[in-house]
């Protein structure tokens, strides 16, 4: 499992495609450090109050990590789609699979090797970029490991999908269906906002379990909210508690994810990889 | 059928279906230890499919076996087998050293004497110079020559090699040959399996001719291509005039060449005095077995009732 962790972590930095990543994640950084530098410069001289940017900044973070967490489950899905489906393609799985290792621990190691390289890319751009605009703006979110964590998650999340689809399916439809499946989940979980705002005033309608049933199938939106959540400031969520409209605002949330829901979301990946041990354990190839 | 002990494979009314396909009707064969085993057949007669099911790549729908005394698919049994598929490529970013560790980081082989092994297997597959070189740079023939080399990492006990010369010229399959002859010295038992005629005629101890998915002949060449024919070229053979040569045993001509099978030694000045005496010239006269093309041949057509003309 390890050898095949190793491989895979030296396949990703042998690849031209994660450099490329990586620089985008810088010049990406940089511009956003830029933009709010004048943003807040100019602010600042117009005589705008100190907790008026702060709140602002704090939303351009947020809506920044919304980009980046969109970019970060593309590059899990198209790292895990094809990392099985090429290999069984190419007749590299023929050639791995027959020496003495079990298919399990073949999954396990390319998992293990996508995770490190998703999880050093993600939260090593996510730091720079919270870093970067605590420099330029002074505005430090209350947390950073959490949402870094959270973040890392998201990308595992997908990765683990991805991984379980590309035992059956081409590169192109394990990756495609991935990312839909976690644009579906951000939806639902948009949904659920929308829901809770319309049932303070309609009792009847109850559209929160779209986002119960979103967060079961995919707990990425969960884990975004978790995001959002250390990335707020705390006077936010206090002025926001208990008003229903504030909460229906995709990009506010005003709880953290519950401990039920990170161990559902454990458990999520443990099934899933458990699931396509299974499957790629009855694939003949 | 009982397990015969210290065979290197033995499997016993093997069957495999993919679907409507039966890609495998029963197949059974025995290789022995310290044997090149040609495994023989046209396109399609199951070769892949059989190598698949030995090494536990693909499951038998009925049938069993052993590899190395252990069942199909063992991973004990896996660790002392090597194997080149027939269609692959290695990953194209490792350098040819770098995918011989893999392999050998797959085996559990110790580190110590790692180099020193790995020099030795690229100088026998004739790539000493390419240990650094990207094998996504490596010609289709550096290739098969570097997936022969990683099938032999580790001195395995049984090396399975599916089509190892198809991408090859004529000197690369020379080398081959020796490669396999080098290995079976050093007491390793070997799967060759090949449609190339001459390469299995050339270097196999044993061979199994196999069509739709079943052994249709086994044994020593000798033994697979039986009847002695004796061979002559003649001019002039009007096709009434075989009668003639009834005595001497079953005849066939191809319009140049004559055949008599299992004509004694004794006989030959007989038969090409009767044929000078009824006028015909004969130009040459060849005493020797049947080629294993034409016995493939027979063979083949003999199993296809349709084909038959």
């Amino acid at each position: 499992m390890i050898a095949i962790a190793r491989l895979t972590i030296g396949e990703a930095a042998r690849r031209r495609i994660l450099w490329v990543l990586v620089l985008l994640a810088i010049l990406a950084v940089a511009l956003t450090g830029w933009g709010i530098d004048r943003l807040v410069s100019f602010a600042r001289a117009s005589g705008t109050s100190e907790l008026t940017i702060q709140l602002g900044v704090s939303q351009i973070l947020i809506f920044i990590a919304f980009q980046f967490s969109f970019v970060l489950a593309m590059t899990a899905a198209f790292l895990g789609a094809p990392a099985i489906a090429n290999d069984i393609e190419s007749g590299i799985a023929l050639a791995l699979l027959a020496r003495p290792i079990r298919r399990s621990s073949y999954l396990l190691g390319r998992w293990l090797g996508l995770a490190v390289v998703l999880v050093v890319y993600g939260a090593g751009s996510a730091l720079m970029a919270i870093l970067v605009v605590s420099r330029v703006s002074g505005y430090t979110p209350p947390s950073i490991i959490g949402p870094l964590i959270y973040l890392a998650t998201e990308g595992l999340v997908v990765l683990s999908l991805s991984l379980l689809l590309s035992t059956r399916l081409p590169p192109i439809g394990a990756g495609a269906i991935s990312v839909v499946v976690y644009g579906l989940s951000w939806a639902s979980g948009a949904i659920e906002r929308v829901g809770i705002a319309i049932t303070a005033n309609n009792p009847g309608v109850n559209l929160e379990i779209v986002g119960q049933v979103g967060r079961a199938i995919l707990p990425t939106d969960g884990l975004w909210r978790g995001v959002i959540y250390g990335l707020e400031p705390g006077i936010v969520v206090a002025a926001a508690a208990g008003n229903p409209l504030a909460e229906a605002n995709p990009f506010f949330a005003a709880t953290p994810p519950t401990l039920g829901f990170l161990i559902w979301t454990v458990v999520w990946m443990i099934l899933v990889m458990s699931l396509a041990a299974y499957s790629l354990r009855r694939r003949e190839l | 059928m009982t397990i015969e002990p210290g065979l290197v494979i033995d499997v016993a009314d093997l069957r495999k279906r993919y679907g409507r396909v039966q890609a495998l009707a029963g197949l059974s064969m025995t290789v022995r230890p310290g044997e090149i085993f040609g495994f023989l057949g046209p396109n399609g007669a199951g070769k892949t499919t059989a190598v698949k099911l030995l090494l536990g790549l693909a499951r038998p729908t009925a049938g069993r076996g052993t590899v190395l005394g252990q069942p199909l698919g063992d991973r004990e049994a896996r660790r002392r087998i090597g194997y080149l598929p027939e269609l692959f490529r290695f990953q194209p970013w490792l350098r040819a050293r770098e995918v011989l560790n893999l392999h050998a980081d797959l085996i559990g082989m110790p580190q110590a004497g790692r180099a020193r092994a790995f020099d030795g297997v690229l100088d026998l597959v004739g790539l000493s110079e390419r240990g650094d070189t990207s094998v996504g740079g490596f010609s289709k023939g550096m290739q098969q020559r570097l997936g022969i080399g990683v099938a032999l990492v580790g001195d395995p006990a049984l090396v399975i090699l599916d089509e190892p010369t198809s991408a090859l010229d004529p000197i690369g399959r020379m080398d081959v040959r020796g490669i396999l002859r080098t290995a079976r010295d050093r007491g390793a038992a070997v799967l060759l399996n090949s449609h190339l005629l001459t390469e299995v005629e050339q270097v196999c101890d044993r061979l199994a001719i196999v069509d739709k998915g079943a052994v249709i002949a086994e044994g020593s060449l000798a033994e697979v291509l039986g009847a002695h024919e004796t061979r002559i070229r003649v001019e002039g053979l009007e096709p009434e005039g075989m009668a003639l040569l009834d005595r001497f045993g079953p005849t066939r001509f191809d319009g140049r060449d004559l055949f008599i099978k299992d004509l004694p030694a004794a006989d030959v000045p007989d038969v090409v005095a009767a044929l000078v005496a009824s006028g015909v010239r004969v130009h040459e006269v060849a005493s020797g077995r049947e080629s294993l093309e034409a016995r493939f041949l027979e063979l083949v057509r003999g199993n296809r009732p349709e084909s038959v003309a």
